[in-house]
């Protein structure tokens, strides 16, 4: 407790024998400084004072070992008058010696006592109130604080999601009321592939979203240099290490998305597992690695898939599975990895919402951020175009993987019941494509592969086959002069696209700035241009 | 698949005047050095043709057609009949596609290649 001593200048006018008092000239008296007196919280003269609720304490008599005491003493104060209001003490007056330099009289005392009594309320009040005003100040400064986390937050959120053909993205994103560390980010590269980013900041606040501004920021320079999402998550780890405050981190992850292919490339900074529904149930996509910022020199496991037409992969937060329903159940991962086994019609993000609200009823307060980012390869080309797609896949570009494609074709379309001479010929011209798009268009780099997509357009079997040609023409397929070639006059080879254009009904390749597409067209029905051989 | 599990093989036997080459597996560019040691050995035996037998081929990409071509020039070269045999319907059609049947007498069978030439002979 602190306490201020007030006491009275004692110096007075000078008087002889010799000359009649001189009347002072009328001015205050001048006031001695304030000192403050501390005194803690364990001396006995706090109990003594509490006790001695009316009294008027002789600060010399008093016969207390106590610092407060020798204090007061030191200060010059002779008298103490405790003000206690409800029992509680809320201040003390301290006198110094009185400016005639007389004892404080009995009656002295006894006004001093009353006015203890009366003052000790007027001070509690006054306490009261200054206390209301500096929680208002405080809460005000805490919203303002809220209000600058939301706006950083708001705005380093992008504002809208990626709009990629055959595929749908969607994302949620519900700040907690004291605004919690969450984030996510799309990262688009010019070769059409979308990076994917999930995050979230310890601790709340601006702390947090400055942290997730720079971590947002760290990431992705990182990715438009690294693009692979293990060693993206070790460098931005090792830079944010060295600028992150102590005791805070950053769990993350960071998927690489091929919309083309369906290629998802993982890399995982502590963050919650994602889920990927497919047809034969929902699994995790694990991958290991320690959350950003905590130390250096950590590396980060890397993992690859291809989704498949119809699959979706959920990011999310641990506001999701963290939230509680009314009676303290936590709504858990098993919760959430099953309803995303339920058949939905349409987005699963609205779907999982309304499980949320069910679980944790309509007085929920929100504990933490809830995030969600959904990527859902279309099953089909689009809604209302006639077309589906039965399979999409890649393969790397390695000498003899032309076969693989052929089987795997030949599998996918086994349902269709094409006609052998058919299915044959199909095969061909699918490996042959394919081992043009490795060699002319990925020149046999093993870690560009070629995306094979199968599809039913109408009466119409389709094969695609893309590759990442970068805007090298694709030569007219002509007749290959035998002649020549026995004469030595031409190469033996030559003979991929022209067997192709032999083997379909027709044959289509368009190219943009990255991807060179072969596709091949089978008629289902009798009448094409090489049904007529059947 | 391992691309490797269909890896080419050749046999190299004669049979009443004819040198036989036994293809086995995929015949595509791995295909390329086997070929070639096979069809000089068999170049080797005095016979007025070579047959190529197919009948344990599942698999000729553009690669193996221009293998094929190669080997066909060579025996034209030096004046030697090239013929076939066991082509699957498939690679007969992209035999006449592709005109080597104009130039490399596809049979059926073995048996059928081994009359026509030995009378022809």
């Amino acid at each position: 407790m602190t306490t201020r001593a007030l006491w009275r200048n004692r110096s007075r006018p000078q008087e002889t024998p010799d000359t009649p008092p001189v009347k002072p000239p009328v001015a205050p008296a001048p006031v001695a400084p304030v000192v403050p007196l501390d005194i803690p919280a364990g001396d006995p003269l706090l109990a003594h004072l509490q006790a001695n609720q009316s009294g008027v304490i002789d600060v010399e008599r008093l016969a207390l070992d106590s610092p407060g005491v020798r204090a007061l003493r030191a200060a010059g104060v002779r008298l103490a008058l405790p003000l206690v209001s409800q029992g509680e003490l809320v201040g003390l007056i301290n006198l110094g010696q009185r400016l005639s330099e007389q004892d404080y009289s009995s009656d002295d005392r006894r006004l001093l006592g009353n006015l203890a009594t009366q003052a000790a309320p007027a001070v509690r009040v006054a306490q009261l109130v200054r206390q209301q005003q500096l929680e208002a100040l405080e809460r005000q400064r805490i919203e303002q604080e809220l209000r600058v986390a939301r706006l950083i937050q708001q705005f380093l959120l992008p504002k809208e999601v990626p709009a990629v053909a055959g595929w749908e993205v969607a994302a949620y994103y519900q700040p907690a009321r004291a605004v919690g560390g969450d984030f996510y980010d799309f990262i688009h590269f010019p070769d059409g592939r979308i990076g994917f980013v999930i995050g979230d900041v310890t601790d709340k606040g601006v702390p947090a979203a400055l942290v997730m501004a720079t971590t947002r920021t760290l990431l992705r320079t990182t990715a438009e240099q690294l693009v692979a999402p293990g060693a993206v998550l070790e460098r931005t780890n090792n830079l944010l290490v060295e600028n992150i405050p102590p005791k805070m981190f950053v769990t993350c992850l960071y998927a690489l998305l091929d919309p083309a292919s369906g290629h998802l490339t993982f890399a995982n900074a502590g963050h919650d597992v994602p889920y990927r529904r497919t047809a034969e149930g929902v699994v995790e996509l694990r991958a290991r690695g320690m959350p950003l910022g905590l130390l250096p020199g950590m590396q980060y496991e890397q993992h690859e898939t291809t989704l498949r037409p119809g699959e979706c992969v959920l990011l999310y937060s641990d506001g999701l599975v963290e939230a509680h329903s009314p009676t303290r159940e936590m709504f858990g991962f098993p919760r959430l990895q099953a309803l995303m086994a339920e058949p939905t019609d349409g987005n699963l993000v609205p779907f999982l919402l309304d499980r949320l609200r069910d679980f944790t009823g309509p007085a929920w307060e929100q504990e933490d951020d809830v995030t969600m980012v959904l990527l859902s390869a279309h099953g089909d080309g689009g809604p209302g175009d006639g077309r589906e797609v039965l399979a999409r896949f890649e393969l790397p570009s390695r000498p003899g993987n032309e076969r693989r494609a052929m089987e795997q074709v030949a599998e996918v379309v086994a349902p269709l019941g094409l006609p052998q001479i058919k299915l044959d010929r199909l095969k061909t011209a699918v490996a042959e494509a394919t081992m043009n798009g490795m060699e002319h268009g990925n020149k046999y780099d093993e870690a560009i592969p070629v995306l094979i997509e199968v599809a039913r357009e109408g009466d119409d079997l389709t094969v695609s086959i893309t590759d990442r040609g970068l805007k090298q023409p694709i030569p007219e397929a002509e007749p290959p002069d035998l002649t020549a070639k026995l004469a030595g006059q031409q190469s033996p080879r030559g003979w991929g696209l022209f067997l192709i254009q032999n083997m379909v009904d027709e044959m289509h390749v368009t190219t943009d700035d990255v991807h060179h597409t072969v596709k091949l067209v089978v008629h289902l029905i009798a009448g094409g241009q090489r049904g007529s051989t059947e | 698949m391992d691309p490797q599990s269909n890896s080419f093989r050749v046999a190299v036997r004669r049979r009443d005047g004819l040198s036989v080459l036994d293809l086995f597996g995929d015949i595509d560019g791995f295909a390329d050095a086997a070929l070639d040691t096979a069809y000089s050995e068999a170049e080797t035996h005095d016979t007025p043709a070579i047959m190529l037998n197919f009948a344990n081929v599942g698999y000729i990409n553009s690669t193996g057609i221009a293998l094929i071509v190669g080997l066909l020039a060579r025996a034209r070269k030096n004046h030697r009949r090239l013929v076939t045999c066991g082509l699957s319907e498939h690679y007969r059609e992209i035999f006449n596609i592709t005109r080597l049947s104009d130039f490399m007498t596809v049979f059926a069978d073995e048996e059928s290649a081994l009359r026509e030439v030995v009378a022809a002979a």
